[in-house]
């Protein structure tokens, strides 16, 4: 059993599973449904059965598979799983069947909903675990495509546009992505990312480049710049990173909320999981020469997507600002870890802190804020998709448990010390201080309209004398219960009880930061 | 294992017990009123018990020493996060405290609230403030430390906005936990900086921690800048955290708002427990603090440069770390003071800024009370004030001084709220001191114990605890070195303080009843409902006394009020040595010595006045009618008003932070439309034109063209076509003329050879 291809096993299961799904008639959507789910489960089970058989110590690529796919193209078929994959991989496990669970009165076409929801995690699962950019561009413009679907064909009143400026906007990147990957290929003959982390750890990277694509009169530094700024297209258009950013309100306001937990969950990550795969390993030297701008736009997507947050209307809008700012501050992290001489043993132990920071961010993250849309989906689907911030009040009278099982999500995105988002955010910051003390001070402020704007929403919908038109509310139902508590007991049990994921992670952020193997 | 150590092992339970029970709270259904009570009274009682234990042990270790027991939390790349805990005589005071008011309380809140139809819910959240509390009191890190910190501010939030349809009390429930967040927000960047410096965040660990000599030595010597160094910056950034949380100006602005919370919230939280941690963090960290390069010691460690100690593994064992007593230049100036001692001359800019804030929040605060009419509000600022007091206490005259002030307050001030809670009570919900009065005959045990309350926190000589510890506090500030001022400000302010008790004692126990009976008071309560399900069949006729549940715990925190003085008297100072590590005999001589008796008498004079003006203006005769004017609105009526208006602070806070924060999100927003959103639409527009223009080439230029080309050949192929036709006559034809042609040809060429 050891040497099963385990990883393939896992991208396959949802790929066959949603088309399997998509391929029940219309008339058969229940079952579809019942199909999807248990599709999910399966795969969460075959995720835990790697988490188990994964060796937290080693911090290189496990499971590893690699066959000979297109010899010319020096193409192969390359997986592997270390702390950080292993880490988003079981997150999209568990988003996923609360993504389907939130979903469950969707009746319309469900059949192929539910399979575009699968076919969305094998992307994801492709993406996470690929290490050759061939396959792995290929599953990261697969996800992309039944995103585009659930929200053209589910969304609100005004999906068409949201789903076309996502679709065109993250394709721009894409092809940015693409070119990139192109030059590098042209430079070193291979798509190997551990292959070209190694040339760009030794800096040979940027030197082939300069040999193979003397582009005119660009210095090699500019033309390695040039080369950076297309593969950081790609990933900064995907997190996002603010000026890159504007299709993500509209579009996580206008996808059904199912899929904008997917959104926020699960494909944000992959923006960020580039950074770190990707940039970090392959591009380690212009990096450090954009350190300064680069912190500057961590820092302004934090601090005005916080500001942005506090000036909506529309509670999904509001949240997907949020979004924006608590992925800030993974960014923040990652680009602190540069603005280090690298040398001093000291700044080891601050890197290593906010890489880890980093690395539970993603998963907090993605916990705390599918689960906040998830309410927020239930707070709609009772209002008849009103989710305006004014449209309710005093909805705590009618909806207790509502009220108090949201406010413990909201807390965790606000960063209550007992609750998992915390401790991310003070590895980060901890970790982010003293390699970037301004960046850091100033990113506190984001912390801080985080506060006031979190606290308006229970403020506005459920404190103050109940709104006339709610009185029959309904509180949560066993149903809905039962699909927010494994996230909320999460959050608190991460947020008392950090270590398990941290040591999972802690092997692969060393081996990050010194560069080894 | 001796009694010593298994406390220290057990100390734990201490604060986790009402965390469980809180949680357990949590899923218990609205109905189980009775089991929610029990519970949270019965874990509170075994903290109770094992605070009484921990400090029994304390005081009987012969040496002063600090128990400390550390453990790895989480790995974070090559190093370990630790908490722990420490027992010493510190967090043994302030257990034993926080436990006890918190079960008087409990035991309070039983009868407060016994009408209330979330009952259940309030003691959840009860009990998890007391677990969280009192986990902030034992913690031996200053990160555990910040997380029980965030926790009570939470339970704060959550029982502020109890009554959550009042959108009063929503707003000020969000008022405290954003104003506290400003403060936390320093605290959390305070405590980043001293991880990154000293690379641990426990307080003691052989040698190691960050408020040991090696650590603090390496924070003296490092500058941040602008000649501060490292230990003043960090000691002030924790300081503006400790001014978040109890209420010092200018971030007091959500305590009196805090109000809005039911009465034993007030009383347990917003005045005894939870607004005290500034002072108690402070007094924590007070080594750090009051660090100056004079206190910089060799130490046998090794000064590390880098975080790298973190790295140890460490095991879960107790260790024993003695306390040295600070010496003639120590970092608490000894009492009783004697000013031809070789006193400390260096006062470290943070402690300098300690005093200084804590002296003007305490007259600031003091003479806002004057003006209140809301008989909670004048608690808050009094509360304000008191607090402002302690960290003068601290300030100038080190932990002892402004720790014995945080204990006796919390009694008399605890002692006031309820005794306002049973006014407020008896009264059906009324709160403006002006529709009251005559309660003394209709309220009794209130009103004997309020009167001790009141007594205690004005300073009434030698019976009353609060004498006591402001006397230490004034005494402390007569020896500062930096400054007399300090010193001068802090008698107005007990002056003040006496004042505005006896004003609120007059209004409220004095004179006639005002209140109009059959109406619960205020008109603007009558539409909105102020307590949710509370049995108002009750209301109507006149005040009565509360039950036995609500007046015994007054009568154990009365007692309280008065003995606790009598182990911090310059006679007999035990307490200050305790905290210190000392051992104190009882000596009257000390009385004499240095201008002690002195102060005692300025002191006492002090309260007497106050107490005579008051009684004056207000007791002499009392106001006949409840919109009857203020007898000080006659002497100025302009300086009340802004008295009355609380200097304008919310309006200044509107101006200067409401408002730009606003206008900032809608700076963003509108970044977004119009910026960033237009840029993208820019592009698109760019990209629209341009694939229309391509279009264009492609149908006119390229397209045309191209058809032109197809037409010339269509037309070019239709010529040649003729040429195949298909009639023999004409190819055979063309060949003869071809023929010939090539004949000719021939001809022409033979002949030029």
């Amino acid at each position: 059993m050891s040497d099963l291809p385990l990883i393939t096993i896992l991208t396959l299961t949802p790929l066959l599973g949603g088309f399997l799904v998509m391929g029940l008639g219309a008339g058969r959507w229940p079952l579809a449904r019942w199909l999807a789910l248990a599709c999910s489960f399966v795969v969460l089970a075959l995720c835990l059965v790697i988490s188990a058989r994964f060796d937290p110590a080693a911090g290189v690529m496990q499971f590893g598979e690699r066959h000979q796919w297109i010899a010319s193209l020096a193409v192969d078929y390359r997986v592997g799983l270390d702390g950080l994959s292993l880490l988003l991989v079981l997150l999209t496990a568990l988003v996923t069947p609360m993504a389907i669970l939130a979903s469950w009165h969707i009746e319309r076409q469900a059949q192929i909903y539910h399979g575009l929801v699968l076919l969305l995690q094998a992307g994801l699962f492709g993406t996470f675990t690929a290490l050759n950019f061939f396959h792995w561009f290929l599953f990261w413009e697969l996800s992309l495509v039944p995103a585009f679907f659930l929200i053209r064909l589910w969304g609100s009143p005004a999906r068409s546009a949201a789903a076309t400026q996502f679709f065109v906007y993250t394709m721009v990147g894409s092809v940015g992505l693409l070119l990139a990957f192109l030059a590098m290929f042209l430079a070193t003959r291979t798509f190997d990312f551990l292959e070209l982390a190694k040339l760009g750890r030794e800096g040979a990277l940027v030197q082939a480049l300069a040999d193979t694509l003397g582009w005119r009169d660009l210095t090699v530094r500019r033309l390695a710049v040039v080369i950076f700024g297309g593969a950081f297209l790609g990933f900064a258009v995907k997190v996002p990173l603010i000026p890159f950013h504007t299709w993500l309100p509209a579009t996580y306001a206008e996808a059904p909320t199912g899929v904008t937990m997917l959104l926020t969950g699960l494909m944000s990550k992959m923006g960020v999981y580039g950074f770190l795969r990707i940039l970090l390993p392959l591009f380690p030297e212009v990096m450090r020469w954009l350190t300064t701008p680069l912190l500057v736009l961590a820092v302004l997507t934090i601090v005005a997507s916080a500001g942005a947050a506090l000036a909506q209307r529309d509670l999904k809008r509001m949240l997907a600002y949020s979004s924006i700012n608590h992925l800030g501050y993974c960014l923040l992290g990652i680009f602190a870890v540069l603005n280090s001489p690298g040398s001093a043993s000291g700044s080891l132990t601050h890197q290593s802190a906010a890489l880890s920071g980093v690395l539970l961010q993603l998963f907090n993250h993605g916990l705390t804020a599918a689960t906040l849309f998830a309410f927020i989906g239930f707070l709609e689907n009772r209002a008849g998709g009103r989710r305006g911030l004014d449209d309710f009040g005093g909805l705590r009278k009618v909806a207790p448990v509502f009220c108090g099982l949201m406010g413990i999500a909201v807390f965790s995105s606000l960063g209550l010390p007992g609750l998992n988002g915390f401790i991310s955010e003070f590895l980060i910051f901890q970790g982010a201080f003293p390699l970037a003390p301004w960046a850091a001070s100033f990113s506190l402020l984001g912390l801080l309209l985080t506060a006031v704007f979190l606290l308006r929403l229970l403020q506005r919908v459920f404190y103050g004398p109940l709104n006339e038109k709610w009185v029959a509310l309904a509180d949560l139902s066993v149903g809905e219960r039962a699909l927010v508590a494994p996230p909320l007991i999460l959050m608190l049990l991460i947020g008392v009880y950090p270590q398990p994921l941290l040591a999972a992670v802690n092997a692969t952020v060393i081996r990050m930061l010194e560069g080894g193997g | 294992m001796n009694a010593q150590d298994a406390i220290v092992k057990l100390l734990w339970l201490a604060p986790v017990l009402p965390l469980a029970t809180g949680g357990v709270c949590a899923l218990l259904k609205r109905r189980h009123r009775a089991a929610a009570a029990s519970l949270a009274i019965g874990s509170v009682s075994a903290s109770l018990l094992l605070a009484v234990w921990a400090l029994a042990a304390t005081v009987r270790e012969p040496d002063p020493v600090r128990h400390v027991v550390n453990f790895n939390w989480f790995q974070a790349g090559n190093a370990w996060i630790g908490l722990g805990w420490v027992l010493d005589p510190l967090s043994a005071v302030m257990l034993v405290m926080v436990a006890l008011v918190s079960l008087l309380i409990f035991v309070f809140s039983v009868g407060y609230m016994a009408h209330d139809e979330n009952f259940t819910r309030f003691f959840c959240f009860l009990s998890l403030f007391a677990g969280a509390m009192l986990g902030l009191v034992i913690a031996n890190s200053l990160l555990l430390l910040f997380g029980c910190w965030e926790l009570v501010g939470l339970t704060s939030y959550l029982l502020i906005g109890f009554w959550y349809h009042k959108p009063s009390a929503a707003a000020a429930a969000k008022k405290a936990f954003i104003t506290t967040r400003i403060g936390d927000l320093a605290f959390l960047l305070g405590m980043i900086w001293l991880y990154a410096e000293t690379g641990t965040l426990l307080f003691y660990d052989q040698g190691r921690g960050c408020l040991e000599q090696s650590a603090l030595n390496l924070l003296a010597l490092r500058t941040a800048g602008l000649g501060v160094a490292v230990a003043t910056a960090v000691g002030l950034l924790l300081f503006l955290g400790a001014m978040g949380k109890s209420g010092q100006v200018p971030l007091h602005v959500w305590l009196p708002d805090a109000m809005e919370g039911p009465t034993p919230v007030s009383a347990l939280i917003h005045a005894a427990t939870m607004v005290a941690a500034g002072v108690f963090l402070m007094a924590r960290v007070h080594p750090l603090v009051a660090m100056t390069d004079a206190d910089i010691k060799p130490t046998g460690l090794y000064a590390q440069s880098i975080p790298g100690d973190a790295a140890a593994c460490r095991p879960g064992g107790v260790q024993k770390i003695p306390i040295t007593p600070p010496g003639q230049a120590g970092h608490d100036l000894n009492l009783p003071v004697d000013p031809n001692a070789p006193g400390r001359t260096t006062v470290s800019t943070a402690l300098k800024v300690v005093t200084w804030v804590g002296v003007l929040t305490a007259l600031f605060a003091a003479s806002v009370a004057v003006a209140q009419t809301d008989i909670k509000r004048i608690l808050a600022y009094s509360t304000v004030s008191q607090l402002g007091f302690m960290m003068l206490g601290l300030g100038t005259g080190g932990v002892a001084v402004g720790m014995f002030h945080l204990i006796t307050h919390a009694f008399f001030k605890a002692l006031l709220f309820l005794g306002a809670g049973s006014v407020i009570h008896g009264c059906h919900e009324e709160q403006d001191i002006r529709r009251m009065g005559g309660l003394g005959k209709l309220m009794p045990v209130t009103f004997s114990t309020y009167a001790i309350g009141m007594m205690a926190l004005s300073g009434v000589p030698i019976l009353f605890s609060g004498f006591w510890s402001k006397d230490e506090i004034l005494h402390a500030a007569h020896g500062w070195p930096v400054s007399r001022l300090p010193f001068l400000i802090a008698v107005l302010a007990a002056l003040l303080t006496a004042f505005y008790m006896t004003r609120q004692i007059c209004y409220v126990f004095l004179g006639v009843w005002r209140g109009s009976p059959g109406n619960a008071g205020d008109p603007r309560k009558v539409t909105a409902p102020s307590h949710a399900g509370r049995d108002t069949s009750s209301s109507g006729g006149l005040p009565h006394e509360s039950p036995a549940v609500m007046t015994v715990p007054l009568l154990v925190l009365a007692v309280g009020s008065v003995v606790l003085g009598f182990f911090g008297t310059p006679a007999w100072p035990w307490f200050q040595g305790f905290l210190l590590g000392r051992r104190e005999s009882l000596e009257l001589g000390r009385l004499l010595a240095g201008g002690t008796l002195g102060l005692m008498a300025l002191s006492a004079l002090v309260a007497g006045v106050g107490i005579l003006v008051g009684y004056w203006l207000y007791g002499r005769r009392p106001p006949g009618a409840a919109d009857e004017s203020d007898p000080l609105e006659h002497f100025h009526p302009a300086v009340f008003s802004v008295l009355r208006r609380k200097y304008c602070f919310d309006e200044l806070y509107d101006v200067a932070l409401v408002r730009p924060t606003a206008a900032f999100a809608r700076a963003c927003h509108w970044a977004d439309q119009v910026l960033w959103g237009g840029a993208v639409r820019a592009v698109s527009r760019v990209t629209t034109a341009l694939s229309w223009a391509s279009r264009l080439v492609d149908e006119y230029f390229v397209n045309a063209g191209f058809d032109r080309v197809c037409d010339g050949l269509s037309r070019g192929g239709g010529h040649c076509s003729r040429f195949q036709n298909g009639q023999p006559q004409r190819y055979l034809r063309a060949i003869a003329v071809g023929l010939l042609v090539l004949a000719l040809l021939l001809l022409w060429g033979c002949r030029t050879v």
